[in-house]
Parts: structure tokens; sequence; C-alpha cells
């Protein structure tokens, strides 16, 4: 009988070292190029090949959202700027240490990490590492940046507010609803600027639209997003805005069930419900990250800051595909909007302090 | 409240039971004849993906959900003759499972939907049928209620099959006794390892089921997240249901219920905090589980590998 269990134990290594395969798709270099010649001796000469690398959140980098969104950026500067990029998965939480510590083994110059999850184990890797220089997709450090790093966060509020006037433009019930991730900096600001477009949208179009708020205290439960998008429906809403990721899966099923309107979050969500999704209120990661590689080419890294992009720079903005099913006055309208909150004219809130504010400034 | 908002409730706990009751009588399937099965969670999470990405291909719901049963099925087989036929340690067996099931998933997605993590949506009309759709008022107290994927019936039907299987059945009772006492069992000529073995995959079977109804009936895609513990909470709830495929059913319900009662909350004025509200299906599972469910003890040898040869 041992010689059986010891053949079982080699079938379960196989078991779990297939498992690990099948889990990381590991260190994926862009091009086949070996930079090994790129040594830094032999180029001391400005056109150093930049050596960048990302490590993801638990979604992988196909997660069609901000991870891959993130990869774009990357391999557009590869192509714009010369740099050369590679990522590094994570699969669960426990992964953000290790694969870090992988990113600096291999001698790269800039080190991102995507999602908020990494902030800790970034700050902790610039900390010891002041010679490599490191970034963070949504989190600001605030004053605790450490000197080699940035940290990169997007004005969700922007987009969320233009789709709260669209929600409210459209809404023929007068009410709308929004559905939350969990509570945390980014997901309250999604949810007070989609309150503050509906406010807005009460205060110059002279309507009585309300929002129904709820949050599902979960990114991966998509039957309880389903359950409160149902609930939500069923009270009378007939749009509803959601910033749950997985649990927002179920959000959009609820809308194809029940032939209602919901608005996408993150990345141009039409394709999920092409009948149901009339926008999304997008972030583009990308623009982000291309941006402070570009920085980086350029000498200008804005390493200890936290750098904000929001409409200006084009890394916020709704779904190209909205004009299916918002009509072209209430578009034509928002586009007003963006320049009024490009110009400062609109200061869009982002939590529960500058709402009550805003929402005086409409009276 | 008023009836509609109760409607409510009962729907969401259906829709939020049926999902774990397939997975739970897995559970049962398994356990009743003696192997102790954690990898449920992994035989649901390769079911869902199977089933969502069949029913996508090839149009058909139904055959996803078989293709979805039976690829928990194979899960299952793997964890059969690690821990029947080599008598390993089967929780070592089940952790693998739970390793695998996601990992196989994952890296299958990649391969049949270009690189992504996450499977494209199934078109609402070639999901799972609603029976009982637009047979109500839309919105009304019955269509709040009955409005569910055929998923939900099969699982309840599925219920009253095994029940009928382990209790009135020569090959049920063969079952119950492999997990009571095989030896005695095996020497009355019973063949234990193929008890055993039929009853571990149909365990995956269910699983896979269960994942299945999740990424064609619940949402209509998978992504990594889609199972995330319910294959542990169907586990919990075996436990809970004493190991029968009706308490089982019972318990799924109750944690569907508790749910249904928090999304509701959630909806109404009352100001809770939704970090309390969510915790409440814990809770009252807790309270039910010591005030009224009283010791639970499982089937005599579960758990314990069969060694035919040894004294």
């Amino acid at each position: 009988m041992s010689k059986m269990k010891k053949i079982l134990a080699l079938l379960m290594i196989a078991v779990l070292t297939f498992a690990a395969v099948g889990c990381s798709g590991g260190d994926k270099t862009n091009d086949d190029k070996k930079p090994a010649e790129q040594t830094e001796e032999g180029n001391k000469t400005d056109g150093k090949q930049l050596k960048i690398t990302m490590v993801t959140d638990v979604g992988g980098v196909n997660d069609q959202s901000f991870n891959q969104s993130a990869w774009e950026g990357l391999q557009k500067a590869d192509k714009d700027l010369g740099t050369k990029s590679t990522y590094q998965e994570s699969h669960q939480e426990s992964d953000y240490v290790s694969n870090l510590e992988t990113a600096l083994d291999a001698e790269n110059d800039l080190i991102w990490g995507i999602g908020f999850k990494l902030s800790k184990a970034v700050k902790a890797a610039a900390e010891e590492n002041d010679d490599v220089k490191y970034a963070i997709v949504d989190f600001s450090y605030g004053d605790d940046t450490p000197d080699n790093a940035v940290g990169v966060v997007f004005k969700q509020e922007q987009p969320s507010f233009l789709v709260g006037y669209i929600a409210a433009m459209m809404s023929e019930t007068g009410k709308v609803g929004f559905v939350g991730g969990m509570e945390s900096e980014v997901i309250t600001a999604f949810d007070y600027g989609y309150h503050a477009g509906v406010a807005y949208a009460n205060k110059v179009a002279d309507k009585d639209v309300k929002v129904l708020r709820q949050y599902a205290e979960a990114f991966d439960d998509p039957a309880k997003g389903k359950a409160i998008a149902n609930s939500m429906y069923q009270q009378g809403a007939d749009i509803v805005f959601h910033a749950a990721g997985g649990s927002g899966d179920g959000v959009i099923e609820a809308a194809k069930e029940q032939d209602k309107y919901v608005i996408g979050v993150d990345r141009d969500q039409h394709d999920l419900a092409p009948d149901n999704v009339i926008t999304s209120a997008m972030k583009r990661v990308n623009v982000g990250v291309y941006n402070v590689v570009k920085d980086l080419k350029e000498g200008k890294f804005p390493g200890g800051t936290t750098v904000v992009y929001g409409l200006e720079e084009g890394a916020v903005d709704i779904a190209p595909t909205s004009d299916k099913h918002v009509p072209k006055e209430i578009l034509d309208k928002v586009e007003e909007i963006k320049k009024l909150i490009i110009d400062g004219e609109i200061e869009v809130p982002f939590d529960e302090d500058s709402y009550e504010e805003y929402v005086k400034t409409l009276k | 409240m008023s009836l509609n908002d109760l409607g409510l409730i009962i729907g969401i706990s259906l829709m939020y039971s049926a999902p774990l009751m397939y997975t739970a009588l897995g559970g049962v399937m398994s356990e009743n004849s003696g192997v102790v099965n954690i990898g449920l969670e992994g035989m649901m999470t390769i079911g869902a993906f199977v089933g969502t990405t069949v029913a996508y291909y090839s149009g058909n719901p139904w055959l996803g959900f078989l293709m979805g049963g039976l690829s928990g099925g194979v899960l299952a087989l793997l964890h059969a003759i690690a821990s029947v036929s080599f008598a390993a340690d089967q929780i070592v067996s089940g952790i693998a499972i739970n390793f695998l099931g996601p990992g196989l998933a994952l890296f299958l997605s990649r391969v049949f939907f270009d690189g992504a993590t996450m499977t494209a949506p199934i078109p609402l009309d070639r999901k799972m049928p609603r029976p009982f759709n637009y047979l109500f008022t839309k919105g009304s107290f019955l269509d709040l209620i009955f409005n569910q994927y055929a998923t939900v019936y099969i699982a309840f039907l599925l219920v009253l099959v095994v029940w009928f299987i382990l209790y009135k059945t020569k090959i049920g009772l063969r079952i119950r006794a492999v997990g009571e006492h095989p030896k005695a069992a095996d020497t009355l000529g019973i063949n234990v390892f193929k008890v055993k073995y039929l009853a571990v995959i149909l365990s995956g079977v269910f699983a896979g089921f269960g994942g299945a109804s999740m990424s064609i009936a619940v949402v209509s895609n998978f992504r990594a997240t889609l199972i995330s513990g319910q294959g542990f909470i169907a586990l919990a709830a075996m436990i809970f249901g004493k190991w029968t495929p009706q308490g089982s059913m019972w318990a799924c319900l109750l944690f569907g219920a508790a749910q249904g009662i928090v999304v509701y909350l959630g909806g109404t004025d009352v100001k809770v905090s939704s970090q309390i509200l969510e915790m409440i299906p814990y809770v009252l599972t807790l309270i039910i589980l010591v005030s009224f469910v009283g010791k639970a003890t499982g089937p005599a040898a579960n758990g314990i590998p069969y060694e035919k040869n040894e004294a």
C-alpha cells in the first residue's frame, strides 16, 4: 500500500503543478527580443530602453477591465516610446509581494501595481528599493508617497456625474438606482458623482428624479447584484448604474431579464447586453499608465506625488457606444457639461461632504 | 411591507438557494458513501465554466447544463481515484481539486475566448428557459416568486430524486451501508469501491450542475470570481441538514431567505449599515444551528478510507 501512496503523492504533485500552471499566465514579454545586450554600461545615451513591468490584481491581465486597460497603455508605450514592457499576473492576494520581488529581480526601471489592493505591497517595495521606480493605479499615498513612487488616481466622479445626468434625463419613472460594490474611496466617488449628476439634471431640467442606493458588500457576488437590481426595478427604478465589479454582472443580467436600462462601469460594457447597457462610466487606465511612462521617458517622473487624471486628459469619459440608446440632444448637453467640468464651472463632488456642499450651490 | 416585498424576498431566496442545493446534494451523495468531498467548490467552478461555454457555442442551454455536470463528474473521478482507490487523505485530495477546478477553468477560458478570463455572455433567449415567464402579470406577487429559471425547479426535483434513491432503493441502501460500515457491507458482497466511485462521481455531477446553474441562469457568463465560496456554503448546508437531502434543502433555503431579507432591508429606509446587514445570513445560521438543530452526526465511516486488505 505504501507504494500506492507514493504513486498517489506523485499524482497529487502533478495535479497541483498543473493547477498552478493553469492559474498563472506567468511572465510574458511583449515581444521576443531579448534585452540582454542593453546593459547599462553599453548604453549610456538617453536612448536606453526602459524596462517596465506591471503586477496585475487578482483579475489577471485579460480581465476586460482595468488590468487589461493598463496593459494596453504599456503596449502603446512600447510602440510609441520604445519601452519594453512585461506583466506579472497575480491570482491571489498573497501573490502581490512575490510578484513584486520577481519584477525587482528582473531589473525593471518602473514597476506598476494595478489596483488599490496592491497599495501596501507596492509601498513596502518602494521603501526598500529606492533605486527603482514604482507606480500604483487607483491609490493615493498622499503625503506619505515615497520619492520613488507615484500614485495614479482617476476622477471617477466625473464620468459618474455624466451618466447620472443621462440617467435622470432618460428616466421615465422618476427613479434611478445605484449599486455599489464595497464602500471605499473609489466607489464612494462613483456614488456621489452619480448622485450629483442626477441632482444637476433635476435642477437644470426641472425634474424630480430620486436615486435608490444599495451596496452589495462584495465585488464577486453576482447573485446579490442581481437581487439588488431586481429589487430596485421592482421599486420603480428604470435605470440602474453599477460600480460593483463582478457583482455588476448580476445587475446587468437583471436589466436584461426585466428589459430595463443599465449603466456599465470602468470600460464600455455595451457588449454584455447591447439592448440594455445605455452607456458606461469609463476609466481609461491606459491613458494614465501611458502618461506616466511618457513622463519617465522624458525625465519628468512625478515621484513622491499623486497624479490625478480626469476628463481634461481624456482619462475618464462616457462610453463611445452611448449614441445607440441616448438621444442626441442629451449627448450634446453632455458635451457642454464636460466643458463646464473641465473649465471648473462644475466641481463634481466625490464624497458625502463635498456632495452636501454641491447640492447647496444648486439651490 | 407589502405582498410584493414578500414575493421579492421569496424570489431572491429561490434564486440564491438553487445553486447551493445542487451542490449540497452532491455533498450528500459523496459523504453518505463515506467520502468527504471538500472539492465541491472546484467542481462547481469547472461546471460553471463548461456550462456557459458549451451553452454559448452550441446555443443550447440544456446541453451546457448537462456538460457542466459531466465536467464536475470528471473532476470528481479524480477525487475518487485518489481517495477511494489509493486511500489518500480525502481532505488533501479535495483541496487539490479546489486548485485544479479554477485553474483549469481560467486556462480553458483563455483558450476559448481569445485570452479573456471572462466568457462572452449568452443572449437572453438562449439561456435556461423560465417556464412561468409571462404566465403572471409582470412584477406581481406570483410572478416574483414563480418566474424562475428551470434550474430552480430542477433543483427541487433533484432533492426528491436523491431522497428516493438514498432511502427507497437498493443502491441507496448500499451507499449508506458503505458509509456507515464498509467492512460489513463488503462481507455481505457489496462492491465497496464501486459504490463509492458511483457516489463520488454523482456528487461531482451535481456540483457541476450547481456551477452551471450559476453561469447559465443566475448570470449568463463565467468569470474567475463567479464561484467564490458557494461550494463551502453548500458543504456547511449539508452538515447543517444532517447529511440528508431534505435537510440540506431547508438549510440552503434558509441561507437564501436570509440573503433575500438582507437585500430587502438594504433597499428600505431602515438605517442599518450594510456591513451589519451582511452578517445576517451567517448569524441566523449560527443561531438556528445552536438552538434548533441539535447534534449533527454524519455517516460513521465518513472520511475514513476503506482498505480491503487491512485486518
